[in-house]
């Protein structure tokens, strides 16, 4: 069982929110005792999913949440969009794939690899939520 | 009786006025020393105007009615000039919220014969204030929002120096998380350095950058190749280890970049691309 012992949403409109989020993520990782290197792999994961979500859908909101499950203490973050949606989450899931020929297409990969644990619910026309985990090894 | 209320208020607009003023004089919020007192009832005065030009019985209800246009645009003004004056957002609410007490205490004293009236006139006027005073905090916080804006862009500007560290080698320190808008300002004066000084070589120093996501490093080669264009070569330095870890989780090719750990480094490895050489005086030569 996942016990949630603090929590913070923060809507994502700009790219300062993003800026700010980071801050925050880098905070409460620290606070919970995340070495640097862990701290920076969630911050980046949560930079490439915040981005995402303001690149595809606009806008969206953040959750900030320090949990714990048994002994095991971490941080989850959780991204929910009403974008436009994501038809082949798989596919999305590979490395170099994008519909934006702009991009690298390595985030949404890229960050599966930057966490321990990594969830993502997509419907078309609905939007798009990720929940990624890292714990405190 | 349909006019009742607009006739009301043109008779008593002066002991309107008078009151309000008095009211804000005597009031703990007053700042005489943000604003004189001769500039409060200029202030007053224009509102009281505008305010008793077009209240009536019909428009009370609907305080988006075109006719309050000049008095909303005026509160808007005011309070944007407040917020630029040092006005706390209370003092500059209760500015509104005051003009709303003297409405009705000179209602009470004209309608204390008649209770029913004055009950809904003060419900009604209560409503209509209270709105404008909502919307002279929406302007309040636009105006504030409008120099955190403002501060931004000039934080961008200034965040993105550019060095000339020798003959021939620039220098650009990046600090803090770069966005997409930044990243055009870094390559645009990173370029512009580069033509100014003639410089064959720019080092990018990344050690104040928190991350580097999928998209600051697409911005990291884009600048790189743009720099190759231009027919200089660029060092990416201050790699930390956490990033070099990250930017091989996340599966981003840099290989075909010169990157260094410390600014340091990139510099040694400048000097060798000049064919420069940098060692330490002979003793004996210093003294001869």
């Amino acid at each position: 069982m996942i016990i949630i012992s603090s929590s913070e949403t923060a809507s994502i409109r700009t790219e300062q929110d993003v800026a700010r989020l980071l801050h925050r993520i880098k905070a409460v990782a620290a606070d919970t005792g995340l070495g640097t290197v862990s701290q920076t792999k969630l911050m980046t994961a949560a930079s490439e999913l915040a981005r995402n979500m303001l690149f595809y859908a606009n806008e969206g909101v953040s959750y900030l949440e320090q949990i714990s499950q048994g002994t095991k203490v971490g941080i989850r973050l959780t991204f929910i969009d009403h974008g436009p949606g994501i038809p082949d989450v798989d596919l999305a899931m590979q490395d170099g794939y994008t519909t934006n020929p702009q991009s690298l297409g390595l985030g949404l990969p890229g960050a599966r690899r930057l966490v321990n644990e990594f969830a993502i619910i997509s419907t078309v026309g609905k939007g798009t939520t990720v929940t990624v985990i890292t714990w405190k090894l | 009786m349909e006019h009742y209320l607009s006739d009301l208020l043109r008779r008593q607009k002066k002991r309107l006025l008078e009151q309000w003023i008095q009211n804000q004089l005597a009031s703990s919020d007053l700042r005489d020393d943000l604003m004189s007192s001769d500039e409060l009832r200029a202030q007053s005065e224009e509102v009281i105007d505008a305010l008793t030009d077009v209240l009536s019985e019909k428009n009370i209800t609907n305080p988006q009615s075109t006719d309050f246009q000049n008095l909303s645009d005026l509160l808007a003004g005011i309070s944007i000039s407040r917020a630029r004056q040092g006005f706390t957002p209370r003092e500059t609410g209760m500015f509104v919220l005051s003009l709303k007490d003297t409405l009705l205490d000179v209602l009470q004293s004209e309608l204390a014969d008649d209770p029913v009236r004055l009950h809904d006139l003060t419900m009604k006027i209560s409503k209509l204030i209270d709105n404008f005073s909502v919307s002279t905090f929406e302007t309040y916080i636009k105006g504030r929002e409008d120099i955190i804006s403002r501060q931004t862009s000039e934080i961008t500007d200034i965040s993105t120096p550019v060095i000339q560290v020798w003959d021939g080698i620039v220098a650009m320190p990046l600090i803090g998380t770069l966005d997409s808008a930044r990243t055009q300002v870094v390559m645009e004066n990173l370029l512009q350095a580069i033509v100014e000084t003639g410089s064959s070589i720019a080092i990018l120093d990344i050690s104040g950058v928190p991350t580097v996501d999928t998209r600051v490093a697409q911005h990291l080669i884009k600048t790189v190749s743009a720099t190759r264009l231009m027919g200089a070569e660029c060092i990416i330095s201050g790699i930390r280890p956490e990033i070099a870890q990250i930017v091989i989780h996340l599966g981003i090719d840099l290989s075909n970049i010169v990157t260094k750990a410390s600014l340091a480094k990139a510099l040694q490895h400048a000097f060798g691309m000049l064919r420069l050489v940098v060692r330490k005086q002979d003793r004996d030569l210093r003294s001869a």
